[in-house]
């Protein structure tokens, strides 16, 4: 059953909301501005929400299936996060209000800052980039106007490592600086003799997402930042897998100097079907300067006042302060209007405030321990291989979708089999550098009954593949659509309705 | 896998091969390079009168998972583009040695075809790899 | 712990099943020296203790809802219908991801398909992308695809004056390592023609806003002298527009723009203090291959139905990695999906009916306050909500006053971002200001200058 679109459902005459009537005189119109027609739908209320309900029934959420999607934290989102998000008070305030009038909101930011800053270890935050890309090129920005301020001119190449997301290469590219690929070691982390082969004063720094794509964690990561360091570079650290480490270990004190964070993974903001998402940045002390702004700062009220007396007496809290905004001294810029994805970063302030720090080292500690869980059925039930499979896994593993018996079934076909047993399937053919890669993050809100009902299924299709390839090949068998022809998409190009 | 080769082309590395017809010399991407896009649904088209070097890009075919760049297998100016392949990039899948020649060149250096590999050497490079 | 399902029996069963003996042991890769630092955090509260929390924080705003508010200047407060937040709100869309798995995220892409269809319609642009973060971005977005688009290596960008200063500095930003000219936005004279002096052989675009930042209207015959000119010169044309502007006046795509991109809050968006907002982003079949950003197609299953897949992604990030037109992966789906439900509700006729209401409303306020003595309409073209007013005080004093004697929001001071223009504020008027409101804020600023002029009486007496 297909869905028509909105504009299959448009009959002409039919209203939606209306506005009241309209309480000035008209003005005459100026000729020669106007649009003569306005092709867009003509429904009623009704008929909109029944095609938008119906279309929310053709998905998975994480609120109706488990959605172990690798490299993307899909975990429960509070309910009250949303609560909190839609409060008149933060949504109907406007960014260009003056700062008297938004005291609140800025005291969240700031605290959200601090907050961010004390789990990283970092000296300062920007709340500003959109995203976690967004923040990739926050980062590198920062990294490279670093070295230009330093003087070091000559430095314009970035390393980063093959397992690495596309943004990390993609965002070196928009940032004016050339790409350095090191290759993988045979336990899964960076190769070192690659590291120091490539590192001179040529490098503005490395990029390192750790744990890495494999899920797992980097085993030279002292030794890594101490000689990127040495080489008078810098150390990025992606920070899309946090939720692995958020609590255990601050990876300002592991040597990374500058970091984002995915406040739509670790911190749980929904991710909204692509988005939004928050990528506030971290960095050290040396950096602060070069932040993006403005950040929101203290202030001391009467610090330029005429009376000596009031200039140096007041107290830790109350009226003696207010906020501000501040552009650090060297900043690279905005990087966007405003000051942030504001409404997810309430989201992530209510989370961070009901776990506190124990909170945040059971994230971690769950997570890991749910992805080592099923990682182990899969391996030894199953006999899916996984990529540095003997090795303990962090928030994620990466499988691989070649089974013995099975030389027709690719990665492609599990998944989409996935489907009919009423699972998300995980990321798929990613990273690059694993065959058949199935890259699965159960995260820490799944219960043991749901990973065990998950590895069941993966055992179940894993015989399916054996006995009865031709179920998988055609699968998916309940899903709204059947497999869908991506290839004619690309060739016909269809891209609206009009 | 049992891919096509052309007895009458010969091959560079990057899977491109060439063809000498007349003073031009024809090129294009092999059967296996074709092969491993799987279906191609675009290609970059460089412009007539561009010159190009041994080992530039001078296109990127794309299918719907990847973007593969193309190399000259030898130095020279364009002088014909095949524009057919805009409006059917599946030419590229179906006759890759044929109807799906992407470029011509007037060759700027004789001897870089003659030190391209013949269709068995290719074939065994690609045994190789397997 | 909440949000946590598994219990102690759980995770003993669990780590039994992994071979470890402590939840400690899943972690000896990380260094043990930096294991375990210490986390100095307020702590942990229940549900309804960070309620009472936040819901403090947010009363310590003085929001634009209990206000009445004349503020705009790029983010503005708009009647957003109740389907809005219902529809948008229902957890299968939210609680989803990118539509990586097309067969199960139906719902999404085809909420994209339409999203973008009804952008082309607006717009009158060929294609449009799923979003941007803003409409900043976007901006910066459209000026690096020109870039990518044009013949031959150039770099030099033409930015209006009168493009939103933070759009101008976010192009700036983004493009800070890539060698580039930008030009163009400290100009004081807002003509055309004074930009179009800058458009040279090496310029890749010039990026303009109709109605630009000031309120002001350009017509389509202008808009197509610009568009001409600047093709002349082998440059592209982008517009950054007001998408409900366009429920009344000439879509960019019949007055001959390359790009046509802009905030796209206004369309069933909150003001949330700056964001989550959205960038749309519309432009001509020739340069889809260029563009950034997601995009979603119309394909058929094996069995010949209809559905939607995202498409053209050899251009992204996660396939072409150092090649990629743009490094953005996450984008405002969500709010692509606001945008697109506030579109399908509106409609035809709820677009056009916003877009007249602000355009009758501004008119009016505009006419109220030119019969106030010392008060002058700067700018001599038609406007759509916006338009700037020269006022016979300080701007500052003037919102002070306005606030604190009236609770009234007037505006937007702009004499940080236009100094040359003196003490002038931008005023906008939406479907959401009622006429008392409009009659209040013109009694308000006769009294602000009233009292201004009483005071410099006094002052002088004094003297």
């Amino acid at each position: 059953m297909i869905e028509p679109t909105v504009y299959d459902l448009s009959s002409p005459g039919r209203h939606g909301p209306q506005l009241p009537v309209l309480d000035v005189p008209v003005a005459p119109l100026p000729d020669g501005y106007l649009r003569t027609d306005l092709p867009l739908p003509e429904l009623s209320e009704l008929d909109t929400v029944r095609h938008f309900v119906r279309l929310s029934q053709r998905n998975m959420g994480i609120d109706t299936n488990f959605y172990p999607l690798g490299s993307c934290t899909m975990k429960y989102n509070p309910k009250v996060n949303e609560k909190a998000a839609s409060l008149p008070g933060f949504v109907e305030l406007h960014p260009l209000q003056d700062p008297e009038m938004t005291q609140g909101a800025m005291q969240l930011l700031l605290e959200l800052q601090v907050y961010l800053a004390e789990i990283s270890g970092f000296a300062a935050v920007t709340l500003q980039p959109a995203a976690g890309a967004h923040g990739e090129l926050t980062g590198v920005l920062i990294m490279r106007k670093y070295q230009l301020d330093r003087g070091e001119t000559q430095r314009t190449k970035i390393l980063v490592p093959d397992s690495a997301h596309g943004t990390n290469p993609a965002t070196t590219t928009m940032s004016g600086l050339t790409v350095v690929e090191l290759p993988s070691d045979d336990r899964g982390n960076l190769d070192l003799e690659a590291l120091k082969a490539n590192l001179d004063d040529t490098v503005v720094g490395l990029m390192l997402t750790n744990p890495n794509t494999l899920g797992l964690f980097e085993e030279h990561i002292l030794e890594i930042t101490q000689l990127v360091h040495e080489a008078g570079g810098l150390v990025y650290g992606d920070g899309a897998n946090m939720n692995a480490i958020v609590g255990v270990v601050k990876p300002a004190d592991l040597g990374i100097d500058v970091m984002h964070f995915n406040l739509h993974k670790t911190f749980s903001t929904p991710h909204g079907g692509g988005g939004p998402g928050a990528g506030p940045v971290g960095v050290v002390e040396k950096l602060a300067r070069f932040l993006p702004g403005p950040v929101v700062t203290v202030e001391h009220v009467n610090a330029d006042s005429d009376d000596e007396f009031e200039r140096n007496n007041f107290s830790e809290d109350g009226d003696d302060f207010r906020l501000v905004w501040t552009m650090p001294s060297k900043s690279i810029g905005r990087v966007r209007a405003y000051y942030g994805n504001f409404g997810v970063l309430v989201r992530a302030y209510t989370y961070i405030r009901m776990h506190g720090a124990p909170g945040l080292r059971r994230i971690a500690e769950n997570a890991v321990l749910n992805a080592n869980y099923l990682k182990v059925r899969l391996q030894n039930e199953a006999s899916y291989p996984v990529a540095f499979g003997d090795r303990i896994c962090m928030h994620e593993f990466v499988a691989q979708g070649i089974l013995e018996g099975a030389p027709d079934i690719h990665t492609m076909d599990i998944a989409k089999r996935l489907m009919d047993y009423g699972f998300h399937p995980p990321t798929v053919y990613f990273p690059l550098i694993v065959r058949e890669a199935l890259m699965i993050e159960p995260t820490e809100t799944e219960s043991k009954a749901t990973l065990d009902a998950f590895a069941d299924a993966m055992i179940q299709i894993a015989r399916e593949a054996r006995e009865e390839p031709q179920l998988l090949k055609d699968a998916p068998h309940n899903a709204p659509v059947k497999r869908l022809d991506e290839v004619r998409a690309a060739r016909q190009m269809i891209l609206c309705r009009c | 896998m049992a891919y096509k080769f052309d007895a009458t082309v010969r091959y560079a590395q990057s899977h491109d091969w060439a063809r000498l017809e007349g003073d031009l010399v024809v090129c294009g991407i092999s059967d296996y390079a074709q092969h491993a896009l799987s279906d191609v649904v675009f290609i970059e088209l460089p412009s007539v009168g561009d010159t190009v070097a041994q080992g530039d890009i001078y296109s990127t075919v794309e299918s719907v998972k990847a973007a593969e760049q193309v190399y000259a297998p030898v130095s020279g100016e364009i002088v014909a583009v095949n524009d057919d392949l805009e409006a059917n990039p599946e030419l590229i899948n179906e006759d890759p040695y044929g109807a799906a020649w992407i470029i011509k060149v007037k060759p700027s250096d004789a001897g870089e075809l003659d030190a391209l590999m013949d269709a068995a050497a290719y074939e065994s490079l690609l045994a190789e790899h397997e | 712990m909440p949000f946590i399902a598994n219990t102690d029996a759980d995770r003993a069963e669990m780590l039994a099943a992994v071979g470890l003996e402590r939840i400690e042991d899943l972690f000896r890769d990380v260094p043990e020296q930096h294991r375990y630092a210490t986390l100095d955090l307020p702590e942990p509260l229940s549900e309804l203790e960070v309620m009472r929390e936040v819901t403090a924080l947010a009363g310590e705003n003085d929001h634009l809802g209990e206000l009445a508010s004349f503020l705009g200047a790029g983010a503005y407060r708009h009647f957003i219908p109740s389907v809005v937040d219902f529809l948008a709100g229902r957890s299968e869309f939210y609680s989803a991801y990118t539509p990586y798995q097309p067969e199960v995220s139906q719902g999404t892409l085809q909420a994209i398909f339409e999203y973008q269809s009804m952008i082309s319609a607006l717009t009158g642009m060929d294609a449009a992308n799923a979003s941007h973060y803003d409409g900043a971005t976007a901006t910066a977005e459209a000026v690096i695809m020109a870039l990518n688009s044009v013949k031959g290596p150039r770099k030099r960008v033409v930015l209006s004056p009168a493009l939103n200063p933070q759009y101008r500095e976010v192009v700036h930003t983004y493009t800070q390592g890539m060698g580039l000219d930008i030009v163009g936005g400290d100009l004081e004279d807002h003509d055309f023609h004074t930009l179009l002096e800058l458009v040279d052989k090496d310029t890749a675009c010039v990026v303009v806003q109709n109605p630009d930042f000031l309120g002001q209207l350009h017509s389509s015959a202008e808009m197509q002298d610009l568009a001409d000119a600047v093709h002349a010169a082998g440059a592209l044309l982008a517009v950054s527009v007001d998408p409900l502007s366009l429920g009344l006046f000439t879509p960019p795509g019949e007055y001959g723009v390359d790009i046509v991109m802009g905030e796209g809050q206004s369309l069933g968006n909150g003001l949330n203090f700056g964001g989550p907002y959205l960038g749309f982003f519309a432009m001509r079949s020739a340069d889809v291959r260029k563009s950034a950003g997601r995009i979603a197609g119309e394909t058929v299953d094996v069995d010949g139905q209809t559905g939607y897949v995202l498409t053209l992604s050899t251009r992204e990030q996660h396939i072409r990695r150092g090649r990629a037109t743009s490094n953005i992966c996450t984008n405002q789906a969500l709010m692509a999906l606001r945008a697109c439900i506030y579109l399908a509700a509106m409609g035809k006729h709820g677009l056009k009916s916003v877009a007249e209401q602000c355009y009758h409303k501004a008119q009016y306020a505009a006419t109220l306050i030119s019969m106030i003595p010392g008060y002058q309409i700067v700018g001599k073209k038609p406007f759509f909500k916006e338009f700037v007013v020269r006022c016979p005080v300080p701007v500052s004093v003037v919102k002070d006053f306005l606030l604190l004697e009236w609770g009234i929001v007037a505006g937007y001071d702009l004499t940080e971002d236009y100094p040359e223009l003196g003490e002038c504020l931008l005023i906008c008027v939406t479907e959401m200001n009622t006429r008392q409101e409009i009659d209040d804020l013109a009694e308000a600023l006769a009294a602000v200058a009233e009292m201004a002029e009483e005071m410099e009486l006094e002052l002088e007496e004094l003297r």
